[in-house]
């Protein structure tokens, strides 16, 4: 039994559920016979992957969902051996780089390399190309980026590249000149409610548009986590209650209190019981700009707009620095003291004026 | 190694128009990309760039050719300039007598002292195989210098000057800054400047024409615009187009504007609405709304930069303070913070400016 986000996952272009001129457009892409390399990016849960899927099945007809794990060894020149978990199928492969963390560089020029070097024998019956896939673009190191730009052009005879990423900010100009971007807006909240009633309708359940909606809300616009809340409510309570409660997810309502306990008190001891806190959230895995953001907004729900400001300055200089650090838990610490002081500040500030 | 470079042969100076407009087949009918179906093939097609044209004419005619150093933003002919002076000299034999290394390859010093070193011994002969005659030296290509070690370019100092009987360097980066000063003291430096857009629209109508695309005026100056005085950007999106649209269908401003990922105007009219109004929710609600959509946060900036510059709404003391800002906020985008979170940094400044008359 496989999840409802990737039972029903559309497998063709002309099959999928919003941006529809869009699909037509890859669609003429595809039929042309020959592609440029494209760099896909949008927000998580738009749908990216299922697009790249849909055309590379498209090129290559159902063989591509045939897929297979393999594992991959490069030797970086000191020796180290690294190694990398790929995808493949005949036709197309699939990897991660950012995986390896800073020998991401190592992986994409061997791997580019090795791939493309080999051409098709059989030019008649296939695509004179193979496909490489690499996600999370937007996390490799600058070095790596720059391992890909001439290597891009270089092959382009027998292998063509599919990038992506979930912003195009970090991935530098020179790659972005020599891709197609294709942007995958998320879906909006309308078009989540349809997708959820007609894939409730295919699993034969009945759902409410005042639950779907509610669902749709609390999704972020991101459809996969819509099917899996809606999936979860399935488990919960079937038939579904219009008045379901949705649980917020335990980080966000940890955060949410974390940030009650930081407007209530600002003092040392404070400080020390919150980093227990925060090193809770970062052993449970939960993704160091989530948490920054998600603790920005609890926290400026107390401000007023002056204070807003200066505290999103502040929290744009800490984020921007732990981007560079190893220890996330430092800049997290360095900001909530900044709030501290602000907030003090401000409250003494507006009590001696009475 | 050189491999992307298959296409037709070039027959010497003289018939310098033939080589594109015939555009001779490949011997496989596979699709070239655009940029290099159309690169210059002799030196006296690179458009612009006089100084480094005249002297490499003047080598190609016989003068004594010394080694090169070319930097200038991205998209502006470095690569194919020195490429296409190659083939001018060596003529069929040309891949045999250069080195091309960029970035992609494995660049350290080790490589420096055992591949470029052991290429630059060899001696070159001064005639061609059917016995025409060809310059005695050989050209060590090394593409996108500035991301070479500083050890490695500290490695190839005395190669340069120890083999310039044999061996001649060009040296291709962005940043002329990031070359250690006994190299570039070493090279004859040329800057290339970024093209006239005029230049760029030339171009483009040709290629327009040689591939059977329906362009109108306005998605073509669009295009133009767009690209910054960067010709490969130019060529590779009049590219996606086409390709993304099909052969038959009229190219619209609008898929100009998807192609390059610009952001429309009315969501940037809208950020400075809202940063007006002085309303925070506004505010993170439309960023929110921007995230979803996917757009480029770094390409928001640029265009945010634009209006700012060129608007009324600001006197001279706001648009320093902005300025100020919007330079921080970009430089933290590149460099990996989140995007959101900067945004909404640069709004909160664009509230209090608005604040400060």
């Amino acid at each position: 039994m496989s999840l409802w986000a990737d039972k029903h996952r559309p497998k063709d272009l002309l099959k999928v559920d919003y941006h529809k001129e869009q699909a037509e457009n890859l669609k003429k892409l595809t039929q042309q016979g020959d592609f440029p390399h494209l760099l896909v990016y949008g927000p998580v849960g738009a749908g990216k992957k299922t697009r790249v899927m849909c055309l590379l099945k498209e090129l290559y007809g159902p063989g591509v969902e045939r897929l297979r794990m393999e594992q991959m060894t490069f030797t970086t020149p000191s020796n180290k051996k690294v190694e990398i978990m790929t995808v493949n199928s005949n036709y197309h492969i699939e990897v991660n780089p950012a995986d390896v963390g800073i020998y991401d560089r190592i992986v994409i020029m061997d791997l580019i390399k090795t791939v493309a070097q080999s051409q098709q024998l059989d030019v008649n019956t296939q695509r004179e190309f193979k496909v490489i896939v690499l996600t999370d673009v937007d996390e490799l190191s600058k070095d790596a980026q720059h391992a890909l730009r001439r290597t891009m052009e270089k092959y382009i005879g027998n292998c063509r590249l599919i990038l992506c990423a979930n912003s195009t900010s970090r991935v530098t100009a020179a790659i972005r000149s020599r891709c197609l971007s294709i942007r995958v807006p998320a879906p909006t909240n309308e078009e989540i409610i349809s997708i959820l009633q007609s894939t409730c309708k295919k699993e034969g359940l009945n759902l409410p548009t005042e639950l779907a909606l509610k669902i749709a809300e609390k999704s972020d616009r991101n459809l996969r986590k819509a099917l899996l809340i809606c999936e979860a409510c399935k488990v919960e309570q079937y038939p579904f209650n219009i008045n379901q409660e949705i649980p917020l997810p335990d980080w966000h309502v940890f955060i949410n209190d974390m940030a009650k306990e930081i407007v209530k008190e600002q003092s040392i001891q404070k400080i020390a019981t919150v980093r227990t806190n925060l090193y809770e959230l970062i052993i449970h895995g939960i993704p160091n700009q989530l948490i920054f953001k998600t603790l920005l907004d609890e926290l400026l729900k107390n401000c007023d707009v002056e204070l807003k400001s200066k505290v999103v300055e502040h929290a744009a200089f800490y984020e921007h620095r732990m981007q560079h650090g190893n220890k996330h838990i430092f800049h997290f610490e360095a900001f909530i003291a900044r709030f501290m002081c602000l907030y003090k500040k401000f409250i003494e500030d507006v009590t001696s004026g009475f | 190694m050189q491999a992307f470079l298959k296409s037709g042969k070039i027959a010497g100076n003289g018939d310098k128009k033939a080589g594109t407009s015939s555009g001779k087949p490949p011997k496989t009918k596979r699709a070239v990309p655009w940029v290099e179906k159309y690169r210059p093939k002799t030196v006296d097609e690179v458009v612009e760039q006089n100084e480094a044209v005249s002297v490499l004419q003047q080598c190609i005619s016989g003068a004594n050719f010394p080694n090169l150093l070319f930097y200038g933003p991205p998209g502006t002919g470095k690569t194919s300039t020195i490429l296409a002076a190659a083939r001018q000299l060596f003529g069929d034999i040309y891949r045999d007598r250069i080195l091309e290394l960029n970035a992609s390859d494995e660049r350290g010093i080790q490589i420096i002292r055992d591949k470029v070193k052991t290429f630059a011994q060899l001696t070159a002969s001064g005639t061609r195989p059917d016995g025409k005659p060809c310059p005695p030296y050989k050209i060590i290509i090394l593409d996108e210098a500035d991301s070479m070690t500083h050890s490695a370019q500290a490695a190839l100092r005395r190669t340069m000057e120890k083999e310039s009987k044999t061996t001649r360097f060009c040296l291709i980066c962005n940043y002329v800054s990031r070359i250690i000063d006994p190299l570039t003291s070493r090279c004859t430096k040329f800057r290339f400047k970024p093209l006239k857009l005029e230049r760029i629209s030339e171009r483009l109508e040709f290629i327009c024409k040689e591939e059977n695309v329906k362009f109108d005026e306005e998605s073509l100056k669009a295009l133009v615009d767009t690209s910054g005085g960067d010709m490969r950007r130019a060529i590779t999106c009049l590219q996606s187009c086409a390709k993304l649209r099909g052969s038959d269908d009229l190219i619209k401003i609008e898929d100009v504007y998807e192609v390059t990922g610009v952001v429309p105007s009315k969501w940037l009219d809208q950020f400075v609405a809202v940063c007006k109004k002085g309303d925070y929710d506004g505010l993170s609600n439309f960023l929110n709304t921007m995230m979803y959509e996917a757009y480029s946060g770094l390409q928001m900036l640029e265009q945010l930069n634009e209006i700012v510059v060129h608007s009324d709404l600001f006197n001279d003391k706001q648009k320093g303070f902005i300025g100020a800002k919007l330079g921080l906020v970009g430089y933290r985008l590149q460099d990996g913070g989140s995007e959101y979170l900067q945004l909404l940094d640069i709004g909160c400044t664009l509230m209090s400016a608005f604040k400060l008359i």
